[in-house]
């Protein structure tokens, strides 16, 4: 779509906070979200998972499972296509194990019984017999040479030789000469962090609804980022065409980029094709935590170099990510975002993606970045803190900005790091006097977002109201937004608009709702769909006017004449328009099919208050700034959300979140009573402050927004829980024994 | 294993249905009686997503047994409206953007409602503390104490 430049003023809809439309059905529990589907005759299952973290499978008796009363169905790989290649074999290896299983929860058979108790009963017993393997969960560990290999041969070409089998893939980037840039540096501090494995924590458990016949032919209902993966993937791994299967995603419980790919899907499919009868298979909370999409956890080093004067003269990471059991961490994310914020010239960054027996990364807000910036932006805290320098004046001085060579190659285009440091800086909270025990931390974070395959379908009806039809699930008010964009080019009303999410049958493909792209990809998707339902009506004004299509322009919800015919008609309001429709041409509807180009990176910059109690290690937070560039906010009050929901999941990782191994291999805290995420009673109001610098590449300047939130958080409590404690932190998440441990460790030294 | 007939209240309606020994309420709520309103989040009491009342108490619904509904009067997100008329709380969650997925919404809404009815006039902390067991993963839950707070202030006006 060309565009001549962001539209900046003279907004109507945009920018107003009206009522979500789907508000109603999800404050009346009438939303129907993925485990709320029935079907006729359906069945329900569960699926056997292996207790080991690396195991040899000998054998899998069903006999005894299939003899229980109400047992359907069992299967295993072999009702699974074979041949598939690349990242489909890597799923389907992840979703029903096949000579191997891989980490604790590894899906190694699936029962369809006729009630869900049935199936539970049944899965206790398939017989698995196994021959247990040295297994390894730590990145570090894995690297080293007498690791166990978890899979030989999945290396790609991009990985140095020497390196053990367990190392997959290998990036490096960065320009300039770091050593020349480290030896003009007044102050050059190196320091290693880790940070541990995590899980996107969203509240609904994967659900899903399948029927596949023997014709081929398949429905699924489930809860997705994005069904037309979904269809895609299902489709190759049951070995049937992806236009015959329909995918419907749900109202969706939270997903956070860990919905993104597929876990249960094509097991449910695989066994409705067997049993021939419709299956409803829905995790419990332990599967959600063993067998879905935590984080990498990671091993970082990072260096930089600064003169008194807080000019950084050099910077160089290594970032080492366990993904586990397959290819895919996302250390290029990492190695990429790390020193993004900082105009640099002599940067290098080096990433590793590992192999454990872990189950396999799913992405999380802004995958890759979150690690990064805790990493260097703790270092630049020190490097302030040793030379006595400001941290917002020194990041303000170091800002990258439009033209800024970024540390990962292409010139940054118009971005809003230095509002956003600014508009930190003039807060009142970067100047509220602290606490005792208390101490304050400022971060800032970098995500690229995303734009992605978009399609979008807007009809007018006859009486004037307008329908959109889009393809990215509705994870945080997307509805809201959609109608806000078209009811700003249609001049109608917004409540006069509704939006739908299709099925995968009754749209163009879309890509999944992830990257931050929803707002502005399928937002620009809408305002160009409107505008091309807008050309439509102004022809049928032109044609009952008999004045040139081009003579006609449209402004508040009206075709009126302009140039030499201005002032000859009266202005023609939509609903007169599509009145009489049928009789002047026929259906008036707008389309949108492209992938967009220019997402537009975005910037925050976050300030923190923690207290720290040095008896018991326990830290508090007490204040929350988060402060972010959104382009333009759509929606504010789902913007505000956004941050402030990256901003507390943020808190979460940095205090208590983490996956806790045993020396078995074993995950020991898969109970969200054991894997602990912030509870209302943890958190403070978290302010935010929306800056607006429009992205170039959007009609309205829209950048993403989900993502970008999580990204300065860890950082930003590790500064102030350093500062409060006096001491520093280097490793997530800094749960009480930690610092306990740190504060000790200081006292003796 | 035979199955036990339960008759209990719902919303005000008596209902029966039959349920195996081991069958939670929440499991009875949502698939003998299709009110999937109250969710699964865990099956563990930890999330709240579940939360319903019984006799006028707050309970995580997947703790609950269904046969040990007999006889007692169950209170869900269902009926929390009455009729067309939305729940001051309801609206209010709407209108300040305090629920993002939605999943965690009826839950919270159950357990605000009956926060509200036992005190109309709760500081910011109590009102953090009552939702502890409520999760939501979306929020940071500042909408969400700001949207129960003004509930709160306006129910009292009007009272
Ligand atoms: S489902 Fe009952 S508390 Fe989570
Ligand atoms: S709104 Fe998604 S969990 Fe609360």
């Amino acid at each position: 779509m060309a565009l001549d430049g962001p539209k900046t003023s003279g907004f109507t809809a945009v920018g107003t906070t009206p009522n979500r439309p789907d508000g109603l059905d999800k404050v009346t529990g009438r939303a129907k979200f993925g485990a709320d589907a029935q079907a006729p005759g359906m069945l329900h299952a569960a699926i056997v998972r292996s207790p080991h973290a690396h195991a040899r499978i000998v054998s899998i008796d069903t006999s005894k499972a299939e003899a229980l009363k109400g047992v359907k169905t069992v299967v295993t790989r072999a009702d699974f296509t074979t041949g598939l290649k690349g990242e489909n074999w890597n799923i389907l290896e992840n979703v029903m194990a096949g000579d191997t299983a891989l980490y604790d929860g590894h899906a190694v058979a699936a029962v369809a019984a006729i009630s869900p108790l049935i199936a539970r009963d049944a899965i206790k017993l398939v017989e698995v017999e196994y021959q247990v393997l040295p297994h390894v969960t730590n990145v570090d560990a894995a690297m080293a040479q007498d690791a166990p290999i978890i899979r030989e041969g999945a290396a790609n070409k991009s990985v140095p030789a020497g390196l053990h089998p367990n190392v997959v893939r290998y990036h490096e980037s960065g320009h300039g000469d770091v050593d020349k840039g480290f030896a003009a540096a007044d102050l050059v501090i190196e320091d290693h962090f880790t940070t541990e494995a995590t899980h996107q924590g969203y509240i609904e458990p994967h659900a899903c609804l399948a029927q596949l016949g023997g014709d081929g032919k398949g429905e699924l209902w489930c809860c997705t980022q994005g069904h037309w993966n979904v269809q895609k993937i299902c489709a190759a791994l049951v070995g049937i065409e992806t236009s015959q299967l329909r995918v419907t995603a749900s109202e969706i419980g939270g997903g956070f980029g860990g919905k993104t790919v597929v876990f249960i899907e094509p097991v449910a499919l695989a066994l409705s094709r067997k049993a021939n009868r419709p299956v409803k298979l829905v995790m419990n909370r332990s599967e959600v935590f063993r067998a879905s999409g935590p984080t990498s956890s990671t091993s970082m080093d990072v260096k930089i170099g600064m003169k008194n004067d807080g000019t950084i003269t050099a910077a160089s990471g290594t970032f080492r990510l366990q993904g586990g059991a397959f290819p895919g961490a996302p250390m290029e994310f990492t190695a990429m975002c790390a020193f993004a914020p900082y105009a640099l010239e002599n940067v290098r960054q080096v990433g590793y993606d590992v192999m454990t027996n872990r189950p396999k990364q799913a992405a999380y807000r802004a995958p890759g970045s979150p690690m990064a910036a805790f990493a260097v932006e703790s270092v630049i805290d020190e490097l302030c803190k040793e030379l006595g320098l400001d941290p917002i004046q020194t990041r303000l001085k170091n800002a990258s900005h439009e033209g800024t060579k970024a540390s990962f190659g292409p010139k940054f285009d118009k971005i809003g790091l230095v509002e956003t440091l600014e508009a930190a800086k003039a807060h009142p909270h970067f100047t509220a006097p602290l606490g005792e025990n208390q101490g304050r931390g400022v971060s800032c974070g970098f995500w690229f977002n995303h734009s992605g395959e978009t399609s979008v379908t807007l009809a007018l009806s006859e009486d004037g109201s307008a329908q959109i039809v889009v393809g990215t699930p509705d994870i945080g008010g997307s509805r809201a937004s959609m109608a806000l964009m078209a009811a700003e080019e249609l001049g109608i009303p917004y409540e006069n608009i509704r939006c739908t999410i299709a099925d995968t049958a009754s749209l163009g493909y879309n890509e999944v709702s992830h990257g931050s792209r929803v707002t502005y990809a399928s937002g620009l998707a809408t305002i160009a769909a409107a505008r091309d339902a807008v050309k439509r009506l102004c022809g049928r004004a032109a044609a009952k006017w008999g004045i040139d299509e081009e003579a006609v322009v449209w402004e508040d919800g009206c075709a009126k004449p302009s140039g030499p015919n201005a002032g000859d008609f009266d202005p023609l309001p939509l609903a007169e328009i599509t009145r009489t429709m049928g009789a002047t041409g026929g259906p008036i509807n707008g389309h949108f099919e492209a992938t967009p180009e220019g997402a537009g990176v975005s910037f925050a910059t976050h300030i923190v208050d923690a207290e720290v109690d040095p008896e018991t290690g326990k830290t508090s937070i007490v204040r929350y700034t988060v402060v972010q560039d959104a382009g333009k906010a759509i929606h504010p009050a789902y913007v505000e959300g956004q941050f402030q929901g990256g901003a507390a999941q943020g808190i979460g990782w940095a205090l208590n979140e983490e996956y806790i191994y045993g020396e078995d291999g074993r995950l020991q805290n898969d109970l969200f009573l054991d894997y602990r995420i912030p509870v209302a009673s943890d958190l403070p109001m978290i302010d935010t402050v929306i800056v607006e610098v429009p992205n170039p590449g959007h009609p309205y300047g829209v950048r993403g927004v989900g993502e970008t939130s999580i990204c300065p958080p860890l950082a930003a409590i590790a500064n102030a829980v350093s500062a409060a404690a006096g001491v520093r932190l280097h490793d997530l998440p800094m749960s009480p024994p930690r610092i306990r441990a740190a504060l000790d460790a200081q006292k003796d030294g | 294993m035979s199955n036990i007939h339960v008759t209990t209240t719902v919303n005000g309606d008596e209902v029966e249905f039959l349920c195996d020994p081991r069958e939670t309420l929440l499991d009875a709520l949502r698939d003998k009686l299709n009110l999937t309103g109250a969710k699964e989040g865990c099956g563990t009491g930890d999330c709240g997503a579940c939360s319903v009342t019984m006799d006028g108490r707050l309970v995580c619904s997947c703790l609950v047994l269904g046969a040990e509904a007999e006889g007692k009067q169950i209170g869900t997100v269902e009926g929390i409206a009455d009729g067309e008329t939305l729940h001051p709380l309801q609206q209010k969650f709407i209108e300040y953007a305090a629920l993002q997925c939605g999943i965690c919404t009826p839950g919270i809404l159950v357990a605000t409602k009956a926060l509200l009815e036992k005190n109309p006039d709760p500081t910011e902390t109590e009102v953090r503390y009552w939702l502890a067991g409520n999760l939501c993963r979306c929020t940071g839950y500042d909408k969400i104490i700001r949207a129960v707070m003004d509930t709160a202030a306006d129910l009292r006006r009007a009272s």
